[in-house]
């Protein structure tokens, strides 16, 4: 038994109350609270990853109670893997310049950071826990921090966040009562001894509703067409800091939790009982791509635009898992760490825009090729990657994923992955040309627009560089890491 | 195949990337920005020529960078195929950079760091095409070309220019989306994409795979090698600066997506194999359409560039054609086309945009007496317009004659017929421009003279070197006896 698995979350939620404590006394000193926090735990995670790579996996029981009866958190190459992505992540997230990130600098008396701690904090609990029950009390940490910091906006976002809260419990209640069903069954929370047990009810008609509930619930988390509609309003109407988390991370790590519940958990059942939710899931997912990159064509506000482009990459990755193939995972787990990198550096992007000019819709960027040179290239470069352009990481993460739909002589889905990459560039192509090719209109905005200052370019431009160096390093994660996941999910 | 460990297929392909990085930075200051651009030029120029001995004695230089995929390694290989194309593409880019010289200040253009930069951009991804040893280093390169060149391509920034770059964007994205298929069932089918010539796809993987396999890669490629019906993205990129026109369009986009071809059909597939399916016979169809068409249609186009839109598709379906008949002449004559339309063509470019720049005429029946004010011009367009129909000792009478003979070598008669026709309608929509430049009076030139040096040596220059093509195929860089060890190693079997 090693502290490492725990020493990721504790950073996070201890600060968040130093944070929140500090914060009453002085509202800036709490930010830097956070970053403290977000380091801290950082460097646990990529010291996490490390051991697990070399060592192997590492098990923490919460007050030294042994599973089945005590909560276990598991660092193995899959939780290991999401844990750096959502700490990484966050890191850029919390040195980004406030006044950026949330549309204006925090009022006194809101505790924005410490709810952003939590918000880190439930989601890395998520990734971390070997417990079925443990993983709803960390969803539904996360997921109120998360209800919580979208409202910063303002009216629409209030709207859209109850839409979301709403949304979200329904899905967290699913999930409760899927793992209810689960504990009546086999008479355990723990996730492995759980998958032990499963094997040997596999008819029971309660394991059956269970499954179902937990998908589905863990599919309205993650946003997977046709059960995304809470997403589009919510990430639009977010802050950009906020919205880089939800579209990078958090999505990111319900996907995980899926991948987690339907090929750790479920695995030897499905195997079993033979159940095609693979197949749901998958066809669900290229519905999704379509749906998601054609919505997005005609959008005016920016950060709509890429929220409906979220509801397409999530497509991507629920395609991956749902190809139950090596390649098929390997695809869906790249794109997870590419889309993240990507997708956090486009609502940065936004975010720095929209500080600098507070310009917020596509057609009043007109010149700012030119007036901002560095955030726009750092745009392209995303963009790029977006689309799928090697050598950029979107590339190989969508190669991954042809290989694999070509591996189960899958044609439809070859052809929705390659099509998709055509209706990303339009839009993407769209905001570049306005961008680069159309001469400012003249609002004082425009005219006075230029880079953002460094707190907020930093972020912006260590993740565009990112996303070009995952892009040419992807055999390094798929060979050290990413295969071993696969190995010990097949 | 003999290859041995270098870096400097590396080197050719970076050394561009770094000029491109140094011209961004030295926006402020032209005459320092230009000097790395033609500094780049000659360097990458003398490493891709420093490579040729090598290439000749059947040893290549090879470097293998990193794996980039599973299984798959980024690898850069200078080849007998690649130098072709590499040593005209590098070579060629030095002329181009010091028209572009000429015609930028000439215009007082606007945005020139970015233009200079993407060009460089350009070049790095032309080279590191030419020198793919892979089918997934290549399609990297590919896809990147099409991006960095589409700054280019709407550069003028007008309502023409925007439009065309969304058709260019639309017809070359279409085209990488199906390379990306056809790479990716070439990596299921085969296990690897590493080139070898004489192809490594076998009919063990079924008609119906190869079959899938030849439309994808005929689309794939056939969007950038303009064969109808994917062509007309070409006429109207010529709203970009000519210069552009002139050196991607004629020689380095263009010419990438014939050469895609030529590996394709050499290198991942083998003619016999084509011949098999009945690939061959489809292409060379729809080759020899698009010559005629295009021919045809060129008559029609009053704006000089379109003309010459028409003519390079026309003369991009002759090099497609080369590779699909089962003939290792006509190889030989499409491949030393590569190198001999680009000279042509790219004079011609040049010329039309010396008559923009000094006159800012770009219609031909605007043209009549020019040929008075701008003899060396004119007279440079000439020679290559000569050249272009296939009249000697031009280069491109060469190119023509192995081509023809290897269509009556394999028993298909009628595209050596389609080749004299596209060469008696060729005189005609070009030399006519010549006659009307010489031989009609007008009083509309008066005032102007030859375009700036740096125009017009450039243009000089590349039309000397058609005419010394057509003389001497073999005397420079040895293109004649490259091209004719690229077929016989295609059809030989291996190198």
């Amino acid at each position: 038994m090693s502290a490492l698995p725990i020493l990721i979350i504790l950073p996070l939620l201890f600060f968040a109350f130093i944070a929140a404590l500090v914060g009453i006394w002085h509202q800036r000193l709490s930010r830097y609270m956070a970053v403290l926090g977000v380091t801290l735990a950082l460097a646990a995670a990529a010291q996490g990853l490390l051991t697990v790579l070399t060592v192997g996996e590492q098990r923490y029981f919460l007050g030294g109670w042994p599973p089945p009866f005590g909560i276990e958190y598991v660092l193995d190459p899959l939780s290991s893997f999401m844990s750096l992505v959502v700490l990484c992540i966050g890191f850029f997230v919390v040195i980004y310049e406030p006044g950026a990130a949330f549309y204006q600098a925090p009022r006194k008396g809101i505790p924005v950071y410490p709810l952003l701690m939590l918000l880190l904090g439930g989601l890395t609990g998520v990734v971390l826990t070997g417990d079925l029950f443990n993983l709803f009390v960390f969803l539904e940490i996360y997921s109120l921090a998360s209800y919580t910091l979208i409202t910063l906006s303002g009216k629409r976002a209030l709207v859209a966040s109850f839409r979301y809260l709403i949304l979200g419990t329904i899905a967290g209640g699913f999930y409760l009562l899927g793992v209810g069903f689960i504990y009546f069954a086999t008479g355990s929370l723990n996730m492995a001894d759980v998958a032990s047990i499963l094997p040997g009810i596999c008819t029971s008609p309660a394991i059956m509703a269970a499954v179902a509930l937990i998908v589905i619930g863990l599919s309205i988390k993650m946003a997977l067409f046709p059960l995304h509609i809470w997403l589009p309003d919510a990430h639009s109407y977010a802050p950009p800091a906020i919205a880089a988390i939800l579209a990078s991370v958090q999505i990111e790590v319900a996907a995980y939790a899926l991948v987690r519940m339907m090929l750790d958990v479920f695995q030897p059942y499905y195997l079993c009982n033979m159940l095609s939710i693979n197949s749901v899931i998958a066809w669900a997912g290229a519905a999704g791509i379509l749906f998601g990159s054609a919505l997005a064509i005609p959008q005016r506000d920016f950060k709509r635009m890429l929220a409906y482009s979220t509801v397409g990459q999530v497509g991507y990755i629920a395609l991956g898992i749902g190809l139950a193939s090596p390649l098929g995972l390997i695809g869906a787990l790249l794109h997870i760490l590419n889309h993240a990198f990507m997708k956090s550096c486009l609502f940065l992007v936004a975010g720095g825009i929209r500080y600098q000019t507070g310009l917020r819709e596509i057609p009043w960027f007109a010149g700012l090729g030119r007036r901002m040179p560095l955030t726009m290239a750092a745009f392209v470069v995303a963009a790029l990657s977006m689309i799928g352009i090697p050598p950029t990481a979107g590339f190989f993460s969508k190669w991954y994923l042809i290989l694999g739909s070509v591996d189960s002589g899958n044609w439809v889905f070859v052809t929705v992955i390659l099509v998709s990459s055509l209706l990303n560039a339009v839009y993407f192509f769209g905001v570049i040309e306005r961008v680069y090719a159309k001469p400012p209109a003249g609002y004082p905005e425009e005219v006075k627009a230029k880079d953002p200052p460094i707190s907020v370019l930093a972020p912006i431009l260590v993740l565009a560089a990112g996303v070009l160096g995952l892009g040419l390093i992807n055999v390094v994660i798929v060979t050290r890491v990413l295969e071993l996941v696969v190995a010990s999910l097949y | 195949m003999e290859t041995y460990y270098s870096i400097l297929p590396l080197a050719a392909v970076l050394v561009s990337l770094l000029a491109a990085g140094l011209i961004t930075l030295s926006g402020r200051r032209p005459n320092i920005r230009e000097s790395w651009t033609l500094l780049a030029g000659v360097v990458k120029f003398g490493i891709v020529l420093a490579m040729l001995p090598s290439v000749l004695q059947g040893r290549f230089p090879e470097i293998t960078l990193f794996a980039i995929s599973q299984g798959i390694s980024l690898v850069l290989r200078a080849d007998t195929l690649g130098i072709i194309f590499a040593l005209s593409a590098s070579f060629l880019w030095i002329l181009a950079s010091c028209f572009s010289i000429g015609y930028e200040r000439g215009l007082s253009d606007h945005k020139q760091t970015r233009y200079f930069s993407s060009f460089a951009i350009c070049l790095s991804a032309t080279i590191g095409i030419a020198f793919s040893a892979n089918l997934l280093t290549f399609v990297i390169f590919y896809e990147i070309l099409t991006i960095a060149t589409y700054p280019l391509v709407i550069h003028k920034e007008t309502k023409e220019a925007i439009a065309a770059g969304r058709k260019y964007l639309v017809y070359l994205l279409t085209g990488g989306v199906a390379l990306l298929a056809a790479l990716a069932l070439t990596f299921h089918t085969a296990g690897g994409t590493d080139f070898k010539a004489g192809g490594f796809l076998t009919m063990e993987a079924g008609t119906g795979m190869l079959m899938a396999l030849f439309i994808l890669f005929l689309v794939g490629f056939g969007m950038k090698a303009a064969v109808m019906p994917l062509h007309s993205w070409l006429p109207s990129a010529m709203a970009a600066p000519t210069p552009v026109s002139a050196l991607l369009h004629a020689v380095a986009v263009v010419k990438a997506g014939v050469f895609g071809f030529a590996r394709a059909f050499g290198f991942v597939m083998g003619p016999a194999l084509l011949g098999e399916i009945g690939a061959l016979n489809i292409t060379a169809g729809l080759a020899g359409a698009t010559i005629i068409i295009a021919s045809l249609l060129a008559f029609s186009q009053d704006n000089l560039k379109k003309r010459l839109a028409y003519s390079t598709i026309g003369h991009l379906s002759y090099i497609v054609l080369g590779v699909a008949i089962l003939s290792p002449q006509a190889w030989s004559g499409g491949l030393m086309h590569i190198v001999n339309h680009a000279a042509m063509k790219i004079t011609l470019f040049f010329c039309a945009g010396a008559i923009y720049v000094t006159t800012h005429r770009e219609k031909v029946s605007e043209l009549n007496g020019i040929g008075r004010r701008m003899p060396f011009t004119m007279g440079a367009f000439a020679l290559a317009a000569i050249g272009l129909a296939g009249i000697p000792p031009v280069g491109g009478f060469v190119s023509k004659w192995y081509l023809a003979l290897g269509a009556l070598d394999a028993g298909q008669t009628v595209y050596t017929v389609i080749l004299l026709v596209s060469g008696l309608l060729n005189a005609g929509y070009l030399l006519s421009v010549v006659g009307r430049a010489f031989f009609m009076k007008s009083d509309n030139f008066t005032k102007f003279g030859e375009a700036s040096l740096w125009m017009l040596v450039p243009l000089v220059i590349t039309a000397v070197l058609s005419v010394l093509l057509g003389l001497f195929p073999d005397r420079f860089f040895h293109l004649y006896s490259l091209s004719a060890e690229v077929a016989r190693s295609v059809f030989g079997g291996g190198l």
